[in-house]
């Protein structure tokens, strides 16, 4: 049974970004070392109005608005995550994580390894993902794929304000470095949330629905089109498992791979490149461990391999839909 | 110890001058050291001596407490020695051994120790400046006192972040001081082809207090690495110390023909007439501090120490491979 629907009843809804905001309010209230970082994080809350209201219940010693300094900020809080602090920092825009790879790939990334293991490095890296919002090629990838390929990083990819809030109380607890990628489509998207203390860990996928057919691997915003395409596909009779797998690093292989086994069809769906990206990684997982129960290749779905372009017709053709996903399962089980 | 004749100065001062000559000693013996087991191909990878600045680390460490942090660069022996680490642990990294600082992990250029405060040092040209500024920003959340320390080559001002770590260091008045050591050659290029205007306007712009000293003056460096260390602590803001020194050997051992970027007269008047350790053991004894035969046994106590350490490293065993996996995640 999905752990959304579980609470569905009894809770509250609240959207993505909300969520996100109660978590961070949570582990704040519950950890002094922890603060927050980043370009208008503080009287703005973000140009999405992610973090509105913490500036005033958490001070300015804690929510700290620093200059357009990607690397400078994401470097600090490297050293003070390393000294007892849990810093999370906010990049603004995905595209802007190019700024920091330094910091995050040659210093947090290796800082505990390098050091025997003496060092930790517990910070979050708050940052954006996905297209279709109109804003053309340099504040619209999904650039996760650039930090799973990284030993010591992990790499989250909420689908839901209830995972949101979860997974990101479980980030920061985390004693490594953890990269949280937020779809800003979904921001508005609603869920059942627990008003309670509740974390999700990292590397354990969840089973958004549940099916025999074919299984639709879907990250981030991508759960919610194949949820859609799942939908669609059961009206023509075809009945599609969505497994999220939460966490792209640590990767709950088991659970990708007794789905693909079960339905033995697969499409892997993700909004980042198609080449060389998580689709292509999560593919091979389950061509290793399901190969001789799977009828059909498997199928990866991910963004063009083109710049995102401004032009609405033009952007729109980049990344999956439910029509593309529906169109590509329907052919997969031969329909 | 160093028996001490006729004291002129307060007790505790010739304490320090005596424990800043031994240090520098010490630095200059463990890269002697590492240049044999280099060149005899006992030590595999890369080094970097520190030989002819040593008064730098020395002088800036010696006026820092334990528990304070400092990272450190590629060329970062003599940090890590200076902050208190133990030849023979530094060693044992060195080849790669397990009894290393970091089992072997990080080696010449990662050397690493939280005991000292040692954040780390950082193979990356300027890789530290964020960690450094970072320890200072939780030395000031979590109200310990702390003070941090950033040791850079001149070859890091050429690095973007380094002005985006002050400029924060400024804006959130951390306790954070950036010494950057200037050898005069960044890798095979002397600094002024890289170096544009002037190195201390380049902190002042943004508000630092800022300073150079003659870097091959132990006393002068501990100086004023005091006074910016007190004044980091007493919440007075971050700054900037340029340390004007010189590197005596090449880049890295096997840079051995240097003639096309500087030329061995140049090398042989820093080595004769500003060598850190001659010039402050001549001081020493003209001002009846120690006599020779005291410094005489320091250097002895010294040698003996390294070629034990020496021994260990090579002693001690290689990390198995199936500790390979080990320590990527905590």
């Amino acid at each position: 049974m999905p752990e959304t629907r579980l609470h569905a009843q009894n809770d509250r809804e609240l959207t993505f970004a909300q969520a996100i905001r109660e978590a961070l309010a949570e582990e704040m209230r519950r950890d002094k070392t922890v603060c927050i970082m980043g370009e208008d994080v503080a009287e703005a809350g973000t140009p999405f109005k992610v973090l509105s209201g913490l500036l005033e219940e958490f001070g300015k010693d804690r929510v700290l608005d620093t200059p357009i300094s990607e690397a400078g900020f994401t470097g600090l809080a490297v050293g003070a995550a390393m000294t007892g602090m849990r810093p999370v920092v906010d990049i603004m825009f995905g595209d802007f994580v190019t700024l920091t790879m330094d910091q995050m790939v040659n210093q947090a990334a290796k800082v505990h390894y390098m050091s025997g293991g003496k060092w930790k490095v517990p910070m979050v890296m708050r940052t954006t993902m996905g297209a279709t919002r109109r804003s053309a090629a340099q504040h619209s990838q999904s650039l996760h794929a650039w930090f799973c390929h990284i030993p010591g990083l992990k790499v989250v990819l909420p689908s839901t304000p209830y995972d949101a809030k979860g997974l990101l109380k479980a980030a920061i607890r985390d004693e490594n470095p953890v990269v949280f990628f937020e779809d800003k489509m979904m921001y508005k998207l609603k869920g059942a949330v627990p008003a309670n203390d509740y974390t999700v860990p990292l590397g354990v996928a969840d089973v958004k629905r549940v099916g025999e057919d074919i299984t639709l691997v879907a990250t981030s915003s991508m759960v919610q089109v194949a949820l859609g395409a799942a939908t669609m596909l059961e009206e023509i009779g075809i009945s599609a498992e969505v497994v999220d797998p939460r966490t792209m690093w640590p990767l709950d292989e088991k659970t990708l791979i007794e789905s693909a086994k079960k339905t033995s069809r697969a499409i892997v769906l993700d909004e980042g490149y198609e080449r060389y990206g998580v689709t292509a990684e999560l593919a091979s997982v389950i061509a290793s461990g399901a190969f001789y129960d799977l009828d059909a290749p498997i199928k990866r779905m991910g963004a063009m391999h083109v710049p995102i372009p401004f032009s609405p017709p033009l952007e729109d053709a980049t990344v999956p839909t439910e029509q593309t996903v529906f169109e590509a399962a329907r052919a997969l089980c031969g329909r | 110890m160093t028996t001490v004749t006729q004291p002129r100065a307060a007790s505790q001062e010739v304490d320090l001058w005596l424990r800043m000559y031994r240090q520098m000693v010490a630095i200059r013996q463990f890269e002697a050291q590492v240049n044999e087991l280099y060149t005899r191909a006992l030590m595999p990878g890369l080094a970097h001596l520190y030989i002819g600045e040593e008064a730098v680390a020395v002088g800036v460490c010696e006026a820092l407490d334990r528990t304070d942090y400092i990272t450190s660069t590629h060329r970062g022996h003599g940090h890590c020695l200076a902050k208190g680490a133990s030849p023979d642990r530094m060693f044992a990294e060195l080849l790669g051994k397990k009894a290393g600082y970091c089992k072997g992990k990080g080696g010449s250029m990662h050397i690493a120790d939280p005991a000292t405060g040692n954040l780390g040092a950082n193979a990356i040209v300027c890789g530290s400046a964020g960690i450094a500024t970072g320890a200072a920003f939780s030395a000031q959340h979590l109200g310990n006192g702390r003070v941090s320390v950033c040791f850079f080559g001149e070859g890091a001002l050429g690095q973007g972040v380094l002005y985006e770590e002050m400029n924060l260091a400024q804006l959130f008045k951390l306790p954070v001081i950036y010494v950057c050591e200037n050898n005069l050659y960044t890798e095979y290029t002397h600094y002024t082809e890289t170096t544009a205007g002037d190195i201390l306007m380049r902190a002042t712009a943004f508000g630092l207090e800022a300073a150079s000293v003659d870097g091959q003056d132990v006393r002068a460096v501990n100086g004023i690495a005091q006074r910016l260390v007190s004044r980091a602590r007493h919440g007075n803001g971050p700054s900037f110390l340029l340390c004007n020194t010189y590197r005596y050997h090449g880049h890295h051992v096997g840079d051995i023909n240097r003639e096309y970027y500087r030329s061995k007269q140049e090398e042989q008047k820093w080595k004769t007439e500003r060598d850190p350790i001659a010039n402050f053991r001549k001081w020493l004894i003209e001002q009846k501090i120690a006599d020779a035969a005291a410094l005489d046994r320091v250097q002895a106590e010294l040698e003996l120490e390294m070629k034990k350490a020496v021994d260990f490293a090579i002693a001690a065993p290689y990390p198995t491979a199936n500790e390979v996996g080990e320590d990527v995640y905590a």
